[in-house]
């Protein structure tokens, strides 16, 4: 389970002054379930995945993963994550064997239990064949695999995917967006975002837009489609953040 | 404190940097070269082109003289000189280097003596230029033989002795032992270079761990696991610190080897025996206390730790490797500085010095490679360069903790 309870998130910048990041944005998403966080480029996404995964400390307001208090217990709420982004990279100079190792010890796991899991995640995603190749030799689709890999060593309750198929050819991204509907499969909690409307239509039971920093709406297609009287997600989006978007391009 | 944890990132850093052609330039190769480098390299080449010069012909021109045939010939009658023809211009020869030095004679040189009336011989070299340098010594030596002569032939036709003027003898004896004289030469510079290379070997790792995980986009990746950031910056920590310890630790180790090995040559094993004349003079000594070497050990331990954190710091605080290095690589010259100071001469030693990070251990390092020991600013300046350090480390754990720097955009 995931509860963010208005979490705000505030930037000081010398030339800009105050930027509130995140402001006030409060959403919850239950184990088994997909929650889609659509936003332009700017908008807050990754700021809130980060406040989630503690990276970042929040302003004011906080939030539960899994149980755990991200201001007051971080160290726990890593343990029950598990966040890929298009920005998290490999350590080039180790094996993806060594990659996905390192991680499972960071997070306690003893070497018996790596091994294993790594035996079981690489016949899941094919990963035999280039497990004990340097990752600065892997190909994208090979790095992504092996980033989910990481990600799942210590078996999370949550998963937190920041844009994942950022810059990912059309097989990557439909490998990554299988990975995800197996993963709410399994019973996690998964927080997605994007700004890919049809990638937010396949995958999310519930959706949030968030714009400046703001959650201006949220609910599950179903609904969002009643109360914006569209059918399309990309036209709910528009209207959802006032137009704004498009009127600023013209 | 998990120390499992700072265990594992230890371990992946290191394995890590072992990888990068970079670090294991900085961390192995440079220091197992520079110590031999200068020990030999620089030590054998000063040593044979200063033989050379000896050895080679003093080409030399006489001003005046046409009414001294009898010095003049003096002078053509020496080995060690070759009188050419003077040219228009003496000292721009001089100065070209067409000729070392010049003899101007007074006018009726070879009769003033006679005579016994004073007269005033002029030399004229090229100040700074060693060849010029040696010329004009060696012109002095022949004129005070010359004199010499001249005044013991003037003493025999007045049926005295030559003891007259010599009432006794004076006799120089060296009572340092090869250690002191070794520690004394090469001391100031071995500890400069220790020192230098405990610096540059935390660099490259520390740029890596820092800045070059940023760019890389690792350090997300690495922050998202439920280590704490305090395990997280001490293992790293630990990685700079390896680096520059393991550049210290192989300089020493290569420097006691060249040594060990310089020291059998000079017993008679491969150098020309005008080096190991030189050499066996106490010239070019490279004996050093073993002891001091311990010494040195110890205290650039606290340097290390010092250095590794500071550069840590700073280079955590970069967006990229590039924004490091440009941040790092002027710190050279606060290290170099001081460590140059440590060399000059009158630079001793005192309370004030000792707590000057850097100029301190440099000043120590010399004195202990002689063979001398101030326990009291030894403590001083162990005492002082760990809390610097220790200071230095809690800035880099406070830094490692702060968004505004691991995110910097």
């Amino acid at each position: 389970m995931i509860e963010a309870r208005h979490l705000t998130k505030v930037f000081r910048d010398k030339k800009r002054g105050e930027i509130r990041a995140v402001d006030d944005v409060s959403f919850r998403c239950a184990p088994g379930r997909i929650y889609g966080l659509l936003g332009a480029n700017g908008a807050g996404k990754t700021t809130t995945l980060r406040l989630l995964a503690t990276l970042l400390q929040p302003t004011s307001g906080t939030a539960v993963v899994a149980g755990c208090d991200v201001c007051a217990q971080p160290d726990q709420v890593r343990a029950q994550v598990g966040f890929l982004a298009a920005s998290t990279a490999l350590y080039g100079r180790l094996t993806a064997r060594e990659m996905i190792a390192y991680f499972g010890e960071l997070n306690g796991l003893a070497r018996p239990e790596i091994a294993a899991r790594t035996q079981r995640l690489a016949g899941e995603l094919a990963m035999h064949e280039f497990l004990d190749r340097r990752c600065e030799k892997l190909s994208t689709g090979m790095k992504q695999k092996t980033s989910i890999a990481r990600t799942l060593i210590h078996d999370p309750a949550v998963m937190i995917f920041d844009e994942p198929t950022l810059g990912l050819d059309v097989m990557a991204a439909r490998a990554i967006v299988r990975f995800v509907r197996a993963c709410r499969d399994r019973g996690k909690t998964v927080i997605y975002s994007t700004h890919v409307m049809s990638e937010a239509e396949k995958l999310c039971d519930t959706v949030g837009i968030i714009h400046n920093g703001r959650l201006v709406t949220e609910g599950a297609l179903d609904e969002l489609r009643a109360r914006f009287r569209e059918r399309d997600l990309e036209e709910i989006f528009v209207r959802a953040v006032g137009g704004e978007l498009e009127t600023g391009l013209r | 404190m998990n120390w499992s944890n700072i265990f594992t990132v230890y371990r992946k850093e290191l394995r890590d940097s072992l990888r990068d052609r970079r670090t294991l330039i900085s961390m192995i190769v440079v220091p197992t070269l520079v110590m031999p480098m200068i020990m030999f390299g620089v030590g054998t080449v000063m040593t044979k082109v200063i033989t050379k010069a000896q050895a080679e012909t003093v080409t030399i021109a006489v001003i005046g003289g046409t009414d001294s045939p009898a010095v003049v010939a003096a002078l053509r009658a020496e080995a060690k000189f070759q009188v050419v023809k003077t040219p228009a211009d003496v000292s721009r020869a001089i100065g070209d280097k067409m000729l070392r030095a010049a003899v101007e004679l007074p006018a009726g040189f070879d009769a003033a003596l006679a005579e016994g009336r004073p007269a005033t011989v002029r030399l004229l070299y090229y100040e700074g230029e060693l060849k010029s340098g040696m010329g004009v010594g060696a012109l002095e030596g022949f004129f005070r033989d010359y004199r010499g002569k001249l005044v013991e032939r003037r003493l025999a036709e007045r049926g005295l002795s030559a003891d007259l003027i010599k009432p006794f003898e004076v006799q120089k004896r060296n009572v340092a032992p090869p250690e002191k004289v070794g520690g004394n030469l090469l001391g100031g510079i071995v500890a400069y270079s220790i020192i230098l290379l405990c610096f540059t070997g935390a660099m490259y790792p520390a740029l890596d761990l820092t800045a070059g995980e940023k760019e890389r986009g690792t350090m997300e990746t690495l922050l998202c696991c439920p280590a704490s950031r305090s395990a997280i910056v001490f293992g790293k920590f630990f990685m700079v610190l390896t680096g520059s310890l393991g550049a210290m630790i192989l300089a020493l180790c290569s420097m006691a080897l060249s040594a060990m090995v310089g020291g059998a040559m000079v017993a008679g094993h491969g150098l020309a025996p005008a080096v190991r004349h030189t050499q066996q003079a106490g010239g070019l000594a490279l004996a050093i206390d073993p002891l001091g070497i311990l010494g040195v050990l110890a205290l650039v331990l606290p340097v290390a730790v010092l250095f590794s954190a500071v550069i840590f710091t700073v280079a955590l605080f970069a967006k990229n490797q590039k924004e490091a290095q440009s941040y790092v690589t002027p710190m050279i010259f606060l290290i170099i500085v001081p460590a140059m100071m440590s060399m000059l001469p009158g630079v001793e030693l005192n309370t004030k010095l000792a707590l000057v990070p850097v100029l301190n251990v440099s000043l120590v390092c010399k004195e202990m490679l002689s063979g001398v020991w101030h326990w009291s600013y030894l403590a001083l300046i162990f005492g002082s360069t760990a809390v610097y350090a220790g200071a230095a480390l809690a800035v880099a754990v406070a830094m490692f903790k702060r968004e505004s720097v691991l995110f910097r955009a």
